[in-house]
């Protein structure tokens, strides 16, 4: 059995970060914490490859085609990277080549990091990775426990769950026989007698925590408040001034209702590719409610219409895309000082 | 989007038709609509009646912009 392994500059004892651009080599033999590795594995770690930090970082594609090129006619049973503890670079250069290497050549891959490591985040569901400590103080535990779960893999075993093996969840469900031959329903009893009595029990289908966003205050009084209207509906002037792109969109536009009652059907219309248009078409207000918050506005039910709605297409538009439209029309919206919003999604 | 607006303290609410997709994005509050392609007005329904129900649901939507909550709340429409 055959194994590669993958560190920084840093561990190569090639430099810090003045050494950061180091690019790709490849040894044969032992460097640095290979020494570790090899000696825990059953099996030989035949080739160290090194790469610079900064390198990897700066020049993704390079560093990774040059690497998966030294692999090429290299035989290899189990490729495992870092261990890279809480330093981000190296953590995200070790998911970034580990999930490479896995996708070219179907090998098992395998790192390590701390929780606190942005790499995790990134590559946790594509790459299996040990919760590993702070620094390199932990570098011989956490060799060790990557090599444990190599020496499993090699050997075949049977492995257990993400938590029972100590990596981070990749979100995966598998079906497995357990030993106890207890049924869903048994444990399922076992476990509502436990919350009963309020004793500590665990879920066997664990919810992965959202990025939850703290609530907002409600709005004291409404007849002062100044409201705004939003939608990823993708509602705009029939010529589409601002060139929203009809699916993932990178553009957002507003436009001035102070002196409009009713979104006119030739006036406005959705340029959303993800809906049949036909009913936002023939009376904009069923995705921007301009005439009821008009409405409202005269009622007094509110004290402001905001003088511009604001709008986007919301069909194969990233997070990271719609995140950075939302922010810049939330300094839009600041500008007028803006209380609440109405957002409408189709 | 949503996410960004409260994050700077601008109380939002969210008028949408796939409600599990909007507690799984972590809108705080939410008003279900009718529909994807006509969320507040089904064409096939005389005019009157979609304005009934657009005025109806985005006072709901107004209306939940007022209340406090500690929790995702998806909020009830009658019509």
């Amino acid at each position: 059995m055959k194994a590669i392994h993958y560190i920084n500059q840093f561990f190569a004892g090639i430099g810090g970060e003045e050494k950061a651009d180091h690019k790709p080599e490849i040894r044969e033999g032992l460097v640095g914490p290979s020494l570790a590795l090899n000696s825990m594995l059953n099996a030989e770690v035949t080739h160290t490859i090194i790469c610079g930090d900064n390198y990897m970082g700066s020049n993704t594609e390079e560093a990774v085609n040059t690497i998966l090129g030294f692999l090429e006619n290299k035989e290899f049973d189990i490729f495992i990277a870092g261990p890279a503890f809480q330093a981000g670079r190296y953590g995200v250069a070790c998911g970034t080549i580990c999930k490479a290497v896995k996708e070219k050549f179907n090998v098992p891959v395998i790192t390590s990091m701390n929780e606190e490591n942005p790499g995790v985040e990134m590559f946790k569901s594509d790459v299996i990775i040990f919760k590993g400590g702070k620094s390199a103080a932990k570098l011989r535990n956490d060799v060790k426990v990557m090599a444990d779960y190599a020496n499993k893999i090699l050997a075949g075993e049977e492995l257990g769950s993400a938590d029972e093996e100590g990596y981070f969840s990749r979100g995966i469900r598998s079906q497995v026989w357990l030993k106890s031959g207890k049924t869903a329903a048994q444990r399922g009893v076992e476990m509502l007698i436990k919350k009963l009595n309020n004793q500590p029990y665990q879920t066997e289908l664990v919810i992965p925590k959202q990025d939850r966003i703290p609530i907002a205050p409600a709005i004291k009084d409404l007849s002062k408040a100044n409201i705004a209207l939003v939608t990823s509906g993708g509602i705009v002037p029939v010529d589409n001034p601002d060139r929203i792109q009809s699916a993932s969109a990178t553009r957002w536009g507003r436009y001035d209702i102070s002196g409009t009652d009713d979104l006119e059907s030739g006036v406005y219309k959705t340029i959303h590719a993800g809906f049949d248009p036909a009913a936002a078409d023939a009376d904009p207000d069923v995705v921007v409610p301009v005439d009821v918050m008009k409405a409202y506005l005269k009622e007094g039910k509110i004290g402001k219409l905001h003088k511009y709605f604001y709008s986007t297409v919301g069909t194969g538009t990233t997070q990271a895309e719609a995140a950075r439209m939302g922010k810049e029309i939330v300094e839009k919206l600041k500008e007028d000082n803006v209380d609440g919003v109405i957002l409408t999604s189709t | 989007m949503v996410k960004e607006i409260e994050k700077a303290g601008i109380t939002v609410v969210q008028m949408c038709n796939l409600i599990p997709v909007a507690v799984t994005v972590g809108a705080n509050r939410i008003v279900p609509t009718i529909s994807i392609p006509y969320p507040l007005g089904d064409p096939d329904t005389p005019k009157e009646q979609q304005w009934k129900l657009r005025y109806h649901r985005v006072g709901v939507a107004l209306d939940a912009l007022t209340q406090d909550i500690d929790e995702q709340t998806v909020f009830k429409v009658k019509i």
